[in-house]
């Protein structure tokens, strides 16, 4: 534990640290290009210069390690001269064009450039120009405001794990480029974005939209996976303009993927913004009074057990507590959450969440991932498990289809059967390790007896132990785990829903699953999309950024979201649709405010009340395995189109083009 | 003494006789009123009036949509959304003064990295409804066609103290 001296204020720092963290300790701001918390050091901007006795020169505090007896001095004359110096050499090649530039207003540059510029430019030869380079529809580049600090190229290489941008040339020639002009196809490439200190990297879908003053920004939660980023939502008006992360270490980190982020032009586009009543087979707009009327109609003479209802994807708690309650007061128990089909126990928390937590999966040593792609499925546990396999050394085996993860994964193949019949090798790891995991996937879960049989498998690795327990489930949905710990399941899944006499069918904002026409339909979602084919009657609802709701992560993580924008038209919050139509069918639900709707929640399920973990234990219920078999697969195979937002974006239609004809592009202009 | 003195003054209308050959001077002094619709009064350089959006002598509208005169506008009278245009540059696909909210501070003139929003000299652009006092970039554009000489004289004549 190194103790120095920063500006005569004497700091402790941990064993590693470096001069920067240490002068931070001490409350001192250093300015800074190319250093960042989560990256590794590169020490080539060097703004970061301090002062240190008995030092020739001034130091870059980011590269200098922390050591005992060090004397630190970050105001003197010298320090501010030798960043007055480097800030001159930085903007011998930036251009002044801060007024067309996007990052103009939260600028590094900028901002520093206020405190170390000269003000005026003693440099009267050329500036350097450089050519734009093609980075995919996501990312708009304008490499002339390059400074070179390559955190764009750390970021690719160590946390999304695609070496697909690097530097080319030397001195003033260097250049960041995708070196074949190529999209860059991770995940999280949107992060190069936040991190480029300067406009080099912007957002070619945000682009000249908006400055960021003009942005309301209100705290949110990602609904686009089950990860539950925390988001903050810059708004305009009735228009969300952009999604940015909010740092979260047990979350998030201080990224995003990219479906969160660029997904959210879908919330202007093909909304509904009206209720529809279908009338001898086709949909007419109507007011709310004439919807609510024909539900009425629909449901005359229908008992509870006609009466089903299935909830979607990215509905808050609240909605779907209201759901439930209304369809309880109509004598319906007969809701599912689960409609991509997937089959797993439900009893208890602990069988259905991540139990590992996000956080935790970092320190796993063994890593068996079934039926899986967690790249696609929730990119940033992908970089969290990349971190387990290249920081921590674990080892990764995977059942199910081949992908590519961005770590070394030993694939063993895609047959379900592997799970009762483990190759040694997998045993051998497993039974050294100290923190085993195992990930089941949602693709895999639509096999019937597999969760049982991953359970089996999980007892025979022992995954479970003194406060540990690695079983996970790898969910999709940023609704799933609310629903599920308000016991939104049914036995045999979304495919039961149907059985017996179910003569009328709510939906809840479920679009991923085959409705069969023929019943009564009940739509309640956000956008015109698969839901509302065979509905009867179709009811506007406001989406994730338009209310203020309460969502849990896969790893049961309770977090509120703020309300950023109105709902469009006559499209209300769902609850109090639930509420409104409760009173037309005689059936009234005890809660006029969002509080006391919370209130009522709390009361059934405290853990849902309060932010932090939903409550769990390690021992999971008992299950009876069978031999399963046959090829597992993942829940999805096109990322960018899972969900009625994402499917009504035009940013993510682009990148599954450029994704499909690669050929096809244009080279940026 | 006095008293009698106060009497014979104003028995006399001593003050009245005054006004009066004051109102006499000013009769044959030249007038300082000017025929207002005919003629009008000197306008100095910095005259803020009717604003105006220049274009580049080669027609290329000056305005890059940097939404600064719009940050600095104190009666957030200036409404601008901005996109790339075809060709990738950043323009404003609206820009909007709400004439009725501007207090002719002249702020956004100074604001503007390319002077491109200006105060022209004009001040005569009343109006018969309030609806016409919105006005829209086609309208400050063609203000700007309009006034452009007189906008560069006098730009070029305030230079010298900027």
């Amino acid at each position: 534990m190194p103790r120095l001296t920063v500006d005569g204020i004497e700091v402790e720092v941990p064993n590693g640290a470096t001069v920067l963290q240490a002068c931070e300790a001490a409350g001192a701001e250093i300015p800074r290009f190319c250093y960042h918390e989560r990256l590794s050091i590169a020490g080539n901007c060097r703004m970061c210069l301090v002062e240190m006795e008995k030092a020739p020169k001034p130091v870059a505090s980011c590269a200098m390690p922390a050591a005992d007896g060090q004397v630190i001095h970050t105001r003197t004359e010298k320090v501010k001269k030798a960043r007055e110096g480097v800030m001159e050499f930085l903007l011998i090649n930036h251009p002044l064009d801060c007024p067309i530039c996007d990052q103009g207003g939260e600028c590094d540059l900028q901002d520093q450039s206020l405190a170390y510029g000269r003000g005026h430019n003693r440099f009267d030869e050329n500036k350097r120009a450089v050519t734009e380079k093609y980075m995919g529809p996501l990312i708009k580049t304008a490499m002339t405001r390059c400074i070179h600090c390559t955190r764009c190229v750390r970021f690719a290489e160590e946390v999304a794990g695609v070496e697909e941008i690097g530097a080319i040339g030397r001195g003033e020639s260097m250049q960041i480029t995708s070196y074949l002009e190529k999209a860059v196809t991770s995940e999280l490439s949107g992060n190069v974005i936040d991190l480029c200190p300067v406009g080099a990297l912007t957002s070619k879908p945000y682009a000249f939209k908006a400055r960021p003053w003009e942005l309301k920004k209100t705290d949110s939660i990602d609904v686009m996976d089950a990860v539950g980023s925390n988001i903050v939502i810059g708004s305009r008006g009735a228009a969300v303009l952009r999604a940015t992360p909010r740092i979260n270490d047990d979350v998030n980190e201080e990224w995003l993927a990219d479906k969160s982020r660029f997904a959210v032009d879908g919330l202007q586009e093909r909304r509904l913004d009206t209720p529809w009543v279908r009338v001898a087979g086709k949909l007419q707009k109507a007011t709310w009074a004439e919807a609510f009327g024909a539900i009425a109609r629909g449901l005359e003479g229908l008992s509870g057990d006609q009466i089903g209802g299935i909830v979607g994807d990215l509905n808050a708690v609240e909605d779907m507590a209201a759901f439930k309650d209304l369809l309880a007061a109509l004598g319906a128990t007969r809701i599912e959450s689960r409609q991509d089909g997937a089959l797993f126990s439900t009893v208890q928390p602990q069988d259905w969440l991540f139990n590992s937590g996000l956080a935790g999966i970092e320190t796993a040593d063994a890593i068996l991932l079934v039926g899986t792609n967690p790249r696609q499925e929730a990119a940033l546990v992908n970089a969290r498990l990349r971190k387990a396999v290249k920081k921590g050394g674990a080892k990764a085996f995977a059942i199910g289809p081949v992908a590519d993860l961005s770590f070394p994964v030993t694939q063993l193949g895609d047959d379900a059967a592997l799970l009762t019949d483990l190759p040694k090798a997998v045993l051998d790891v497993f039974a050294k390790a100290e923190r085993p995991a195992i990930i089941v996937g949602m693709g895999a879960l639509k096999t019937p007896g597999l969760y049982e049989a991953a359970r089996a498998a999980a007892a025979k690795l022992g995954v479970v132990k003194d406060g540990w327990n690695g079983f996970n489930l790898l969910h999709t949905a940023a609704a799933r785990a609310g629903a599920l710990r308000m016991g939104l399941a049914i036995d045999g899944g979304v495919t039961a829903l149907g059985n017996g006499d179910l003569k009328a069918l709510f939906l809840l904002g479920a679009d991923e699953v085959n409705v069969q026409p023929g019943r009564f339909t009940v739509y309640i979602g956000t956008h015109g999309d698969r839901g509302v084919r065979h509905a009867d009657v179709i009811l506007p609802a406001a989406a994730y950024t338009e209310k203020s709701g309460t969502y849990v992560n896969l790893e049961g993580r309770v977090q509120r979201a703020l309300r950023a924008t109105q709902p469009p038209g006559d499209a209300r919050e769902d609850w109090t649709i639930l509420r409104a139509l409760s009173s037309v069918l005689g059936k009234k639900l005890p809660y006029d405010d969002i509080d006391a709707l919370r209130r009522r929640i709390a009361e059934e399920w405290p853990d849902l009340g309060r932010a932090g973990l939903i409550e769990r234990t390690h021992s999971l219920s008992d299950v009876t395995a069978a031999p399963v078999k046959g090829p597992l697969a993942h829940a999805y195979s096109n990322y960018h189109l899972t969900n009625p937002i994402a499917r009504a974006s035009a940013t993510m239609a682009a990148c599954v083009s450029s994704l499909l004809a690669p050929e096809n592009r244009e080279a940026a202009e | 003494m006095t008293a009698l003195l106060r009497s014979a003054k104003s028995l006399l209308l001593l003050e009245f006789v005054g006004g009066l050959w004051l109102t006499l001077k000013y009769f044959f002094r030249p007038k300082v009123t000017l025929n207002y619709p005919y003629e009008k009064g000197p306008v100095s350089p910095r005259f803020r009036g009717e604003h105006a959006l220049r274009r580049y002598p080669n027609g290329e509208e000056r305005c890059i949509a940097c939404k600064l005169c719009e940050a600095v506008c104190p009666a957030l009278a200036i409404t601008i959304e901005a996109e790339p245009r075809d060709d990738g540059s950043r323009r404003t696909t609206r820009y909007d003064i709400d004439m009725t909210k501007c207090i002719y501070c002249g702020l956004c003139q100074e604001a503007c990295p390319v002077d491109a929003i200006v105060e022209t000299p004009n001040f005569e652009f009343s109006t018969e409804t309030r609806e016409e006092l919105i006005y829209t970039k086609d309208k400050l554009l063609a203000n700007g066609e309009k006034w452009e000489r007189a906008i560069a004289a006098n730009i070029a004549a305030d230079s010298e103290y900027r």
